[in-house]
């Protein structure tokens, strides 16, 4: 389904280095543009995906809690798997978007900021404090409503802070059906492992979430023996809620 | 109106305003609300991009209530059931 991938992103840069080098005919560079981004544009939407994203993030989760060990952890659990269903879902964006590969390196950056965060800290918020104002007026002067807004947006998708509006909207193209079907597959686990049909998701197309976890779930269980019985029994409490959906 | 500020600022960063028109139509599509309640010929790109940034920060909190539950399901499987033992191998 996905070619090289290693390919493909190089062609993206050398495309792009031509864009600010040259001026090509605007038909060209959109004809070029659309094919590179059919060619290399992931289906989120497929089941397939969100079956292979299932299945991942139930082995980044149960590699999570084995480190954090027993005891539930203070204050905010789910910090630990939110950055684990994060990381898997950059890792399945193999590489071809910005926000995957800014999530994948600002892991790094943290962990090599823990031990120097003290020295860090201190210096950075002294410097900080005096140029904070001029910049501030520069970001509201001279950019327009559209201007303004997408810097916005930028901050929020990780990895476009300073990048032009373009190089945003594209990013935001991919990054919407990504989390999208991050909440699908998030939703439709909780809702598995919970054993109830209960909640609200606004994402549609809930229906076909359960059965592509249970199809990970067996998946998974495969290695382990007493799993069969695990399944089995999630399928008795799911059949008498969910209905005519599960078919295993 | 916007466009003739876009073009100039465009002759500068060399990205033509089709360009943004269709990828901001694309983002268009992918936003239940505007694709679901208005015409499409109605929505502003500053309407667009409003309810995009709206959008996102709704999914990022969607996501961090469900890793919450996630992580509160799998804390309190671990405390009760018989089956514990079974689904600790499975899931942890």
């Amino acid at each position: 389904m996905i070619s090289n991938p290693v390919a493909n992103s190089s062609d993206r840069a050398r495309e792009s280095s031509k864009k600010k080098k040259k001026r090509r005919s605007q038909s060209a560079r959109d004809q070029s543009e659309n094919t590179t981004q059919s060619r290399t544009a992931i289906p989120w939407k497929s089941e397939a995906q969100q079956q292979a994203y299932s299945s991942k993030l139930l082995q980044a989760i149960r590699q999570a809690r084995q480190g954090s060990s027993a005891p539930a952890a203070p204050r905010r659990g789910g910090g630990a798997v939110r950055e684990a269903a994060d990381r898997v879902l950059a890792a399945a964006a193999k590489g071809r978007t910005r926000w995957s590969r800014a999530i994948l390196t600002n892991r790094l950056k943290i962990k090599f900021m823990k031990n120097r965060r003290q020295r860090v800290a201190v210096t950075a918020s002294s410097r900080l404090k005096k140029p904070r104002v001029s910049i501030l007026r520069l970001k509201c002067k001279n950019l327009s409503t559209v201007q303004r807004k997408a810097r916005v947006l930028g901050r929020l998708v990780p990895g476009c802070r300073k990048q032009p509006l373009p190089v945003v909207l594209e990013e935001v193209t991919d990054y919407i059906p990504a989390l999208e079907m991050q909440i699908r597959a998030m939703a439709a686990l909780a809702e598995l492992l919970s054993g109830s049909a209960s909640g609200s998701s606004s994402i549609e197309e809930r229906a076909w979430g359960v059965p592509t976890v249970k199809k990970s779930l067996k998946q998974v269980a495969g290695k382990c023996p007493a799993a069969e019985f695990f399944v089995r029994m999630h399928q008795k409490y799911l059949c008498a809620t969910v209905g005519s959906h599960v078919v295993m | 109106m916007s466009n003739r500020r876009s073009r100039q600022s465009a002759e500068v960063s060399r990205i033509t305003d089709d360009q943004i028109i269709e990828l901001v139509s694309k983002l268009q599509q992918l936003i239940p609300e505007i694709r679901n309640n208005r015409r499409s010929n109605k929505v502003s790109a500053s309407k667009v991009l409003q309810e995009t940034c709206n959008y996102v920060r709704s999914l990022h909190r969607e996501v961090d209530d469900l890793s919450e539950r996630l992580s509160q399901l799998l804390a309190t499987i671990d405390a009760e059931s018989p089956e514990a033992s079974i689904i600790r191998s499975l899931i942890m």
